[in-house]
């Protein structure tokens, strides 16, 4: 057990302290509302062209054949300068990993590559009005045309789809098989004719996320992933990279709201005991989720595949981000109502954002079911 | 960065559970000709390799001085205990008591009854307290290190009961494990006692290394496993139903033992007080 960088970890975590200060506008530090910006983009190239982007993908495909601390490191220094993350998370954490593992040479060619230079952004369709926990349901049609298939329906909860290129989605391709060999997995292209993104207002009053509307999408056959009727796996291949690494994207995150509560409470100088007893166990909770995800890191540098415990994580930050974030508001005290007060909202605004945190990337009861079945062995739920 | 035990300590911890398992209450006698006694004294051992023992320990529900004796870290071959909130663990077993004064005293005094009988708790009454060797900071560090690896053993022994007997036991014609209302409820207790196991796992870090945060990390390791260890057991009495509510199943004894972890050397409170006023004060 050494819990302290290796020689070579300490020279990349200085390299990249070295980087985000030479590079990073102060402008662009992590604020409270998230809609895209031009700057961001800007941020995110910078990233790609310093190697920062795609840390641990393999060299074939662009990366930089890291280790997975490295990546660790790298997500540490962004939140410990409230840097924003690369803009093109979708592509890096999801869309990417699952070509690489299902895609042919062509669409390895043709899509990663310009996921790392941000010059093409992703966004998942995944939920459907009628299909959300239950994703095997979904209506969305995929239906082959002999040289082309045509896509048909409608998704929802989309983050980034207002900017993004392509899409990945799956959706009904043989509407006769059974349930879960009847999905199809397909890339679409944004701006083909027949793609329409309407922004959805969240709780927040912001439109980070957005439905898509797919009406007669003509999709061509080498924007296929996996064969029709394997869309299932190959949605699998997706969600256990979106839960398997997002463990240090979320400890980051949750590092610099411990960080700003911290503040908060110094500047407003909190004596309440029971204040001060829950800034302290949300400090406690932050490192038991950052040491968890080292425990994690360590059997995925052993195994090379991320694990189960990856939605555990995920449980755990989302539930920390809403106690947190409320703690915060009680100690802003009733005038954190007043929207035209001192400060930019950014509690305000965490606060409510925080209520999605169980609700995306798997509800929390689905997390459970998952936690229950897969790494506690119960038996099914259904 | 490299968060795992090493190969001999993995062994450490197989060798640790099956012993344990033939011998749940083993003597100081059998331990000492396991290698165990001394561990901390010095030679090949770390506080790492201490924390294997404490924690597969706690998991047996072992009723001795062994851990106690290792942190007190006093010269000869006299068997020592530490004296806990006024309280002396297992003082029948001991001849001498570290106090937090930083003396040590013949282990005479009073008996007392506890609700988990198996503490052996005392009050000292002897007066022939001479000065002992170390700082009692450092003591109770290791102590509090310590008492969170034992919690880290009974909540995770806790958990491991309530699994195999809600997938074995049925109702309504169903395992009741496959009901969310019994699985989500362990996830719940799961979930809390791996977080602390790896706040354990980095508080006894600490002590090895003597790192800077050190004493952070051990409060925070012994106020949320000895919580996590508390809750784990309730959430296990409820999946085990009225069978878990009775003397004869042996739940409630890890249940006893985690309520005294909860409140030795202080609740958690007084622990997260301490850690505010580190955080808020810089």
């Amino acid at each position: 057990m050494e819990l302290r960088d290796t020689p070579q970890e300490a020279a990349f975590r200085q390299e990249v302290r070295n980087f985000i200060a030479q590079n990073l506008p102060s402008s662009s530090k992590a604020r409270g509302a998230r809609r895209f910006e031009d700057a961001d983009r800007d941020w995110s190239r910078k990233l790609g062209e310093a190697g920062y982007a795609g840390l641990t993908w393999p060299k074939e495909y662009g990366g930089a054949g890291a280790p997975y601390s490295h990546q660790a490191i790298f997500l540490e220094e962004l939140a410990r300068a409230e840097a924003p993350s690369h803009l093109g998370v979708i592509g890096l954490g999801m869309a990417g990993p699952t070509i690489m593992a299902w895609g042919s040479p062509e669409q390895k060619e043709r899509y990663l590559s310009k996921i790392l230079t941000a010059d093409e952004i992703w966004c998942q369709g995944f939920s459907e009005p009628d299909a959300g926990s239950d994703l095997a349901a979904s209506r969305t049609r995929i239906d082959d045309q002999g040289d082309h298939f045509l896509v048909n329906g409608q998704k929802v909860w989309s983050s980034f789809a207002h900017i993004a290129d392509f899409c990945i989605i799956v959706g009904l391709g043989l509407p006769d098989e059974p349930r879960y060999k009847n999905l199809t997995y397909v890339i679409i292209d944004m701006h083909a004719p027949g793609v329409e993104v309407r922004p959805l207002v969240q709780i927040t009053g912001h439109p980070e996320f957005n439905e898509i509307f797919f009406t007669d999408v003509k999709v061509p056959k080498e924007n296929l992933l996996g064969t029709v009727g394997e869309g299932w796996q190959v949605a699998m291949t997706t969600l256990l990279h979106e839960r398997g690494t997002l463990g240090f994207a979320l400890s980051a995150t949750l590092d610099v709201a411990v960080r700003k509560l911290i503040a908060l409470a110094q500047e407003r100088n909190v004596t309440d005991p029971i204040l001060r007893d829950r800034i302290a166990r949300e400090w406690i909770e932050l490192q038991a989720l950052k040491y968890t995800n080292y425990r994690s890191l360590t059997t995925l540098t052993k195994t090379g595949i991320p694990g189960p415990e990856g939605s555990a994580s995920k449980l755990v930050w989302s539930e920390n981000n809403q106690r947190l974030t409320k703690l915060a508001l009680e100690i802003l005290g009733s005038h954190a109502q007043l929207t035209d007060g001192s400060g930019d909202g950014y509690w305000q605004y965490q606060q409510l954002r925080s209520r999605g945190n169980t609700i995306e990337a798997g509800t929390s009861e689905i997390l459970r079911n998952i936690v229950a079945e897969r790494v506690l062995g119960l038996p099914r739920s259904r | 960065m490299d968060f795992s035990f090493t190969s001999e300590q993995d062994d450490l911890r197989r060798e640790a559970r099956s012993f344990l398992e033939a011998n749940p209450s083993p003597s100081m006698e059998q331990l000492a000709e396991l290698g165990w006694v001394g561990i901390l004294q010095g030679g090949d051992f770390t506080f790492l390799d201490a924390a294997v023992l404490f924690e597969e320990l706690g998991r047996a529900l072992y009723d001795g001085p062994y851990a106690l004796n290792e942190i007190a870290g006093q010269p000869g071959d006299d068997v020592w205990s530490i004296e806990i909130d006024g309280l002396v663990p297992h003082m029948d077993q001991v001849s001498r008591v570290l106090t937090p004064d930083m003396r040590g005293s013949s282990a005479h005094g009073d008996s007392l009854t506890t609700v988990d009988e198996t503490l052996g708790l005392g009050r000292l009454a002897s007066n022939d307290a001479v000065a002992a060797h170390g700082e009692w900071v450092d003591v109770e560090r290791r102590l509090l290190a310590a008492l969170a690896l034992e919690a880290v053993g009974i909540g995770a022994k806790a958990i491991e009961l309530a699994l195999a007997y809600v997938s074995d036991r049925e109702q309504f014609g169903k395992k009741i494990g496959s009901y969310q209302a019994i699985s989500h409820s362990l996830v719940d207790g799961y979930v809390a006692v791996e977080l602390s196991r790896s706040l354990a796992y980095w508080a006894a870090w600490c002590v090895a290394e003597d790192d800077e945060q050190v004493g952070l990390a051990v409060a925070a390791a012994k106020s949320q496993a000895a919580e996590a260890a508390v809750l784990a057991c309730e959430k296990s009495i409820q999946a085990h139903g009225g069978i878990g509510f009775t003397w004869e199943h042996p739940l409630h004894r890890y249940y006893k033992r985690a309520l005294w972890l909860e409140g030795a050397l202080g609740y958690g409170r007084e622990h997260r007080a301490e850690i505010a006023a580190s955080l808020l004060s810089s």
